[in-house]
């Protein structure tokens, strides 16, 4: 019988083609929104994470308390041992360390006299390390403008706006004047090798970017850092496992007595960002969630209308002499083949649908350009993100809605007296 | 009952309901019916020719009364035992044939056998018999929307005969029939009915059905009111 049912299925492509198609349609759409769902608000918090957060960042206890200050005089010492024990106890994440620096930009003219001035808010980052993901998470080569990414400790990248502002060329020298960790007076020359833009509004107006190497040089912070930042290797950050960690490092890590010893934050331990990333969880919620439950609908009330369209056949069946648990059964285990084919290749097509928007993005950068006036900080190319869930979301309303359809409608074949479902035959 | 009776009726009452009041469609049907009867029930539309034809299959649960078909009584038997009750001794023509469109014809008559696990080899053997009989050899491959309307009731009468039921019920056989088809399903099964001795209930108002019956039960209003035996057909062989 499971042969013969089998043939009729396969031949009847209403019953089989059909539904595995708009199953396989509807999964690859589910799975899709919700990885670029997903991706999109990782992008969100992503860049918040590589100017501002990392994913975890480690600093002293004092410096947590007046980070606002960029106060270096507080920084992380014996920075290689920290990052060293830091990779080796949390290999989950990779660790770079940062200095984060203010001042005053000279530029001097060909007598060596102010041309301009401004101040700068400057970043040191590991650029030049083999093993380094800077340039590549602050998207450096793409966001060149002019000029090339810095090759010596003393090559700097500044902002396209700061170098219009201030009339600065490729090329040129320009001073920073600020003060060491040690909070001395401090001038340090560097060479303007390439301008960048962010295309992320105001947030890189008055930026620079100089490699690590450079910074300590400037500040005189040898092995120094003002923080150490920490970021999952896919790049999505998962607040349940940051927390985690951070909790776990400061219980073992972190003396409360001591101002100096290490203390970890979660991204959402920034400012206001616990408020985001708490957004963000519910804005995916309900936006997953309603979407889930609309294909759900969809397909149960497909599961449903396959099985009222089948009531003449129940009728004939059951006339012939097939019990109604035989022919129960049939139509549920028909519906959870058609469920399973169209989800496992729906889940295929969804998930390398995401993984290619993972990988190569959506750009909006035109219309992110437009709104440059904007304070708003906002990612001009929107990223899919491939996440464990993604794998086995899709057979709720692939195969559950499916097979729930199936049974309501299959329960006539209980709730009506046959000769009912026999008049379904006859019209 | 005696050994040749296959159906006995005592005190049959049908009720459906209807809003909140009761539409009766059958009462005070008392019936007998033995072995080998080619017989119809015939009466206007809304009679309950075909409310008792369903009662007869196990298909419709009587309201009150006493049924029995094959020597069992309906009104004690679970779904399943009247299931297997119509897998085994039953077969049903439709008025629309009822083929299962995406199978083909060997495919339509084979599938009282699957149900009844007969072997496969037995079952090729059984349903090209039964495709013979009703002449549509050559068309065994066909599928249903490939055939005639009388094809697809001699393909529908090959299922209803391919595991030698002792009793097909058949319910307005030629209605969608012209005259000439009507005449040669009539002949094939009045033959049937000759060669393997199974009883026919037909339910009818068509008179070219009528000048093939031995047995006529006229019902109106729910009631048999007249029960007349034929002992000379006018069409018969």
């Amino acid at each position: 019988m499971i042969k013969f049912l089998a043939k009729g299925l396969f031949r009847d492509r209403s019953r089989s083609l059909f539904p595995v198609l708009v199953i396989t349609l509807t999964v690859t759409l589910v799975i899709f929104s919700i990885g670029f769902m997903q991706g999109t608000m990782n992008s969100l918090l992503l860049d918040t994470a590589v100017i501002l957060t990392g994913h975890e960042k480690v600093v002293t206890r004092a410096y947590s308390e007046e980070s606002q200050l960029m106060p270096n005089d507080l920084a992380l010492m014996d920075v290689d041992q920290l990052i060293e024990d830091l990779e080796q106890e949390y290999p989950d994440f990779f660790w770079t360390p940062r200095i984060t620096f203010a001042g005053l930009l000279d530029v001097p003219d060909q007598n060596g006299e102010t041309k301009a001035q401004g101040p700068v808010i400057a970043f040191g980052i590991d650029l030049f390390s083999s093993e380094s993901r800077q340039v590549e998470i602050w998207e450096l080569e793409r966001l060149l403008v002019s000029g090339n990414l810095p090759g010596n400790n003393n090559d700097a990248l500044i902002s396209s706006k700061m170098a219009d502002q201030l009339n600065i060329g490729i090329g040129e020298n320009v001073t920073f004047i600020g003060s060491t960790m040690d909070n001395a007076f401090t001038t340090y020359n560097f060479k303007v090798s390439g301008t960048f833009n962010l295309r992320k509004g105001q947030t890189d107006k008055q930026m620079m970017l100089v490699d690590l190497s450079g910074a300590r040089l400037a500040l005189d912070m040898d092995n120094a850092a003002s923080a150490i930042f920490g970021f999952t290797h896919s790049l999505y950050y998962d607040d349940e496992t940051a927390v985690a960690l951070r909790t776990k490092y400061n219980r073992i890590n972190s003396d409360s007595l001591d101002i100096f010893s290490p203390f970890m934050l979660a991204l959402r331990d920034g400012n206001q960002m616990g408020t985001m990333v708490d957004v963000s969880d519910a804005m995916m919620a309900i936006m997953g969630g309603i979407f889930l439950v609309i294909v759900m609908i969809v397909l149960w009330n497909m599961g449903l209308m396959n099985g009222l369209r089948r009531y003449g056949e129940i009728g004939l069946r059951l006339a012939m002499g097939e019990s109604k648990g035989q022919v129960y059964r049939s139509m549920i285990s028909e519906a959870i083949i058609i469920g399973l084919a169209g989800t496992v290749v729906g889940t295929g097509i969804g998930i390398g649908l995401t993984y290619y928007v993972q990988e190569n993005g959506i750009d909006y950068t035109k219309g992110i350009e437009a709104l440059s006036n904007s304070s708003m900080v906002m990612p001009n190319i929107f990223y899919a993100q491939v996440t464990p869930d993604l794998f086995y979301i899709g057979f709720l309303p692939g195969v559950l809605a499916t097979v729930l359809g199936t049974m309501l409608a299959g329960l006539a074949i209980y709730r009506r007296e046959m000769s009912q479902l026999f008049k379904e035959l006859e019209t | 009952m005696e050994k040749d009776t296959v159906i006995r009726i005592k005190g049959l009452l049908k009720q459906f309901p209807i809003g909140g009041q009761f539409f009766t469609a059958l009462k005070n049907v008392d019936l007998d019916l033995n072995e080998g009867e080619f017989t119809g029930l015939v009466g206007p539309s809304g009679s309950g020719k075909t409310t008792l034809l369903n009662i007869i299959g196990g298909l419709d649960s009587p309201t009150e009364g006493q049924v029995s078909v094959l020597g069992q009584a309906l009104n004690d038997t679970s779904h399943a035992e009247r299931a297997r009750l119509r897998r085994k001794h039953m077969g049903f023509i439709f008025q629309s044939y009822n083929l299962l469109p995406v199978y083909t014809v060997f495919e339509n008559v084979e599938l009282p056998l699957i149900l009844n696990k007969v072997d496969k080899n037995e079952r090729r053997s059984m349903v090209a018999q039964a495709v013979e009989s009703v002449g549509l050899r050559d068309k065994m491959d066909s599928r249903p929307n490939m055939l005639s309307g009388g094809e697809c009731q001699r393909t529908a009468i090959a299922r209803a005969i391919v595991h030698q039921p002792a009793l097909v019920l058949a319910d307005e056989p030629t209605a969608n029939l012209d005259a000439e088809n009507s005449h040669h399903i009539m002949k094939i099964l009045s033959n049937l009915n000759k060669e393997l001795s199974t009883s026919f209930i037909f339910a009818t108002h068509d008179e070219k059905i009528m000048a093939y019956l031995r047995r006529i039960i006229h019902l109106g209003d729910g009631e048999i009111t007249k029960d007349e035996i034929i002992d000379n057909p006018k069409a018969h062989d």
